[in-house]
């Protein structure tokens, strides 16, 4: 992994822990069907957002992050298929005239229809995506809930106008006449901190460097004020001095909007910046969640403890090489039994880790951790 | 943009100029000249020319004149007159023979075309969108067997049904009442009547064989990045496949549809034979096994003159199409 210096979070931020969720991920699993066998990139995720929380998704590159934040909005490509679990956010309101632009071609509903919810276990006044109606997705995509990609460079249309990149979203979504989108659209454009907003607006992508792309990439997100911005290592592609300007820039409008914001990252010391929480994936699984703050002071997980003293600390000198985490990602195919860490785990058990999946274990402070470990601790 | 069109123009100019020298050098190439042509014409009928009337036509054509005198007056003539010289077989100016199939050449290419577009470009997009359906199974079935099959085959085949099983000939785009009508109503139904066979019989390879390049190069669009962005924003799904994956996949298009044009008269020569079609094709054909050089030049001349201009067209439309040639050109 890549890691940024870090350093103890500072200036915490205060969170309403009982704000109410935006997002109520349940036991999501997402395969991949190749020819030679089924990938499971996604092996029963649980995970909750509050609003205006910051939540930190970390882990390795190919341990499944972004497949599973794809997983949300069913943005995952063929052979990618979502074959368990929910995706629980507040039912979006339809409003019948944008309702009519996002219809598709051969509907003949003439008004979209709000969910009956059945389940008895659905959370108060929540659908979930997976189960629900493709008109309901739509209004939940890009409105409620929007996402800004890792490539800046391929991730906008190369023959369409910023501009009319970003007033599209707003004129799905909102009753606004053409002219008045492209208004926001260079209001938006002032905001993320482009110049000269007026003539960026008729601007092509390739006529823009890597860091205003995803500039633009963020206007575009926040076009509709969403509850949920979810960011897919959003400063990866780009150069360190960009890259903290993006991370600055996420951090101030997070706090000018008070949306909710999910930020999938491999580099912890970003999400040492940003985050309030963190959840940390190995292979498909998240193995440890919990305050950003306690996880950091006190990591669980083998895995999350070993991701940790890879991290350069303050202080260090710089030409010492970090420890990366020992072993390698296994083979999708030749995941090991039980505990899929296993081989690479310097605590492992035998008769124990490799037998079963560990059991998810919950301390009082809500601070999750997947490993046989702490079992005795209960 | 401006400036490079200029220097774009300029140089297709001086394109034309090369193509004109060579196309009047290829005429002037098989031994003899027109007049000893008509001289052998002459005496094939068993007529006898003097000298001296031979030496009179000399003089009257220019024949004796340096090749670049020979070489203006031709042109110069084709440019401000439309007069292309004389058909030796015909007997006639070559204009009068030309352009009736140049127009019927370029209606039943621009039916064919328009045909190929309405049908393989919907099952392109549809067999890349849902690949490996069965769907897709079958527009693949057909993009290959269309492809396979000669034309000259097809043609035959359908001539063969519409003879057994119709009595009738499929052949020509006019019933015999009509051939030498003047245009009317009448005629162009008659037109219209025929021209579906030869319509299906051209086009269905090319068909094949759009379907199968829209279905590729829209298959490298579909997975791209900007397309799951576009999908983020909540559109629809057919919206989004037309506005974004749809519309990149068509750049290769554009940058070749002006290479079209001259196929548009050339048309299709082995199936206007076969089909006994008044078009410019079996014209063509005639006229080089006759050594009809007048005849042939012009028809080199002109369907040159269209590649380099539909060349041009197509640098033009693809700068129309994409914004980052057009704004490349502005640059320069
Ligand atoms: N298009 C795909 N085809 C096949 N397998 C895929 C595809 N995308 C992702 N995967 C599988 O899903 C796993 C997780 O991928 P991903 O979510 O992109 O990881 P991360 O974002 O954490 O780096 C990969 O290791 C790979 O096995
Ligand atoms: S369950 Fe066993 S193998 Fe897995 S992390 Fe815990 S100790 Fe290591
Ligand atoms: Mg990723």
């Amino acid at each position: 992994m890549q890691q940024t210096r870090t350093s103890e979070p500072t200036g915490r931020r205060v969170l309403d822990t009982d704000a109410p969720y935006v997002l109520d991920v349940r036991d999501v699993r997402t395969e991949f069907q190749l020819e030679d066998g089924v990938v499971g990139a996604v092996e029963g995720v649980t995970l909750q957002v509050r609003r205006g929380e910051t939540l930190a998704v970390v882990g390795e590159s190919g341990c499944g992050k972004s497949v599973m934040a794809r997983s949300i909005l069913q943005l995952v490509d063929r052979p990618g298929k979502i074959v368990g679990g929910q995706v629980w956010v507040p039912v979006p309101p339809i409003d019948p005239e944008t309702a009519k632009r996002r219809r598709g071609l051969f509907s003949r509903k003439k008004a979209p229809t709000i969910p009956v919810v059945t389940d008895p276990d659905a959370p108060e006044g929540m659908v979930d995506l997976l189960a629900s109606d493709p008109e309901i997705l739509r209004a939940v995509r890009g409105k409620r809930i929007s996402m800004v990609f890792q490539e800046p460079m391929t991730s906008l249309s190369a023959v369409h106008k910023v501009g009319d990149q970003i007033a599209e979203t707003i004129l799905l979504h909102e009753p606004v006449t053409t002219e008045d989108a492209r208004k926001r659209a260079i209001e938006l454009l002032r905001r993320v901190g482009i110049a000269a907003p007026e003539k960026r607006v008729d601007a092509y992508p390739f006529e823009l460097s890597g860091g205003m792309r995803q500039r633009v990439m963020i206007a575009m997100a926040l076009a509709c004020d969403p509850e949920l911005l979810i960011a897919d290592e959003p400063t990866t592609a780009l150069d360190v001095t960009t890259q903290a300007q993006i991370l600055e820039l996420l951090k101030s409008l997070r706090d000018e909007t008070g949306m909710a914001i999910m930020i999938i990252t491999h580099d912890l010391g970003v999400a040492a910046q940003l985050a309030d929480s963190i959840a940390v994936m190995y292979l498909g699984n998240v193995v440890e969640y919990g305050d950003l703050a306690e996880v950091f002071r006190h990591p669980k997980h083998p895995y999350t403890r070993a991701l940790l003293a890879s991290v350069p600390k303050l202080g260090q000198s710089r030409g010492r090489r970090l420890e990366p985490v020992r072993g390698m990602v296994p083979h999708p195919f030749a995941r090991p039994s039980g505990c899929t860490f296993r081989d690479r785990c310097d605590f492992a058990q035998i008769g124990r880790c490799d037998v079963a999946p560990p059991p998810l274990l919950r301390d009082d402070d809500g601070h999750e951790v997947r490993c046989v470990l702490y079992e005795e601790e209960r | 943009m401006g400036r490079y069109m200029l220097r774009r123009v300029g140089l297709m100019l001086v394109t034309l100029l090369a193509i004109s020298f060579v196309t009047f050098w290829i005429i002037q190439l098989p031994p003899g000249d027109y007049v000893s042509t008509l001289v052998a014409q002459a005496e094939a009928r068993g007529e006898v020319i003097s000298p001296e009337r031979m030496a009179a036509m000399r003089a009257r054509y220019g024949l004796d004149d340096s090749f670049l005198v020979q070489y203006w007056n031709w042109i110069s003539n084709i440019i401000f007159r439309g007069d292309f010289g004389d058909s030796f077989a015909w007997n006639r100016p070559v204009s009068t023979l030309i352009w009736d199939r140049v127009g019927l050449s370029f209606f039943l290419s621009v039916s064919t075309l328009l045909m190929v577009w309405a049908i393989s470009f919907p099952i392109g997009i549809y067999s890349a969108v849902k690949q490996y359906s069965p769907g897709d199974y079958v527009a693949t079935f057909f993009g290959f067997v269309g492809m396979a099959i000669p034309e000259f085959m097809l043609a035959l085949v359908f001539m063969w049904i519409g003879v057994k099983y119709f009595g009738q000939s499929a052949g020509g785009l006019f019933s015999p009442e009509y051939v030498d009508a003047a245009w009317n109503i009448g005629k162009l139904m008659d037109l219209f009547s025929h021209l579906w066979l030869p319509v299906l019989i051209i086009g269905i390879s090319g068909t094949a064989g759009l379907i199968r390049i829209t279905r590729a190069n829209l298959l490298d669009e579909l997975y791209k990045p900007y397309v799951i962005t576009a999908r983020a924003k909540g559109l629809p799904e057919w919206k989004l496949l037309l506005k974004y994956p749809v519309r990149m996949s068509l750049s290769p298009f554009f940058s070749t549809v002006g290479w079209l044009l001259p196929g548009l008269i050339s048309g299709e020569t082995i199936i206007s034979i076969v089909l006994s079609l008044p078009t410019t094709g079996p014209l063509l054909y005639g006229a080089t096994l006759s050594q009809d050089m007048y005849l042939v030049g012009s028809f080199i001349l002109i369907l040159s003159a269209l590649t380099v201009v539909g060349t041009l067209l197509s640098d033009l439309a693809l700068a129309w199409w994409d914004p980052r040639i057009r704004r490349s050109y502005q640059g320069s």
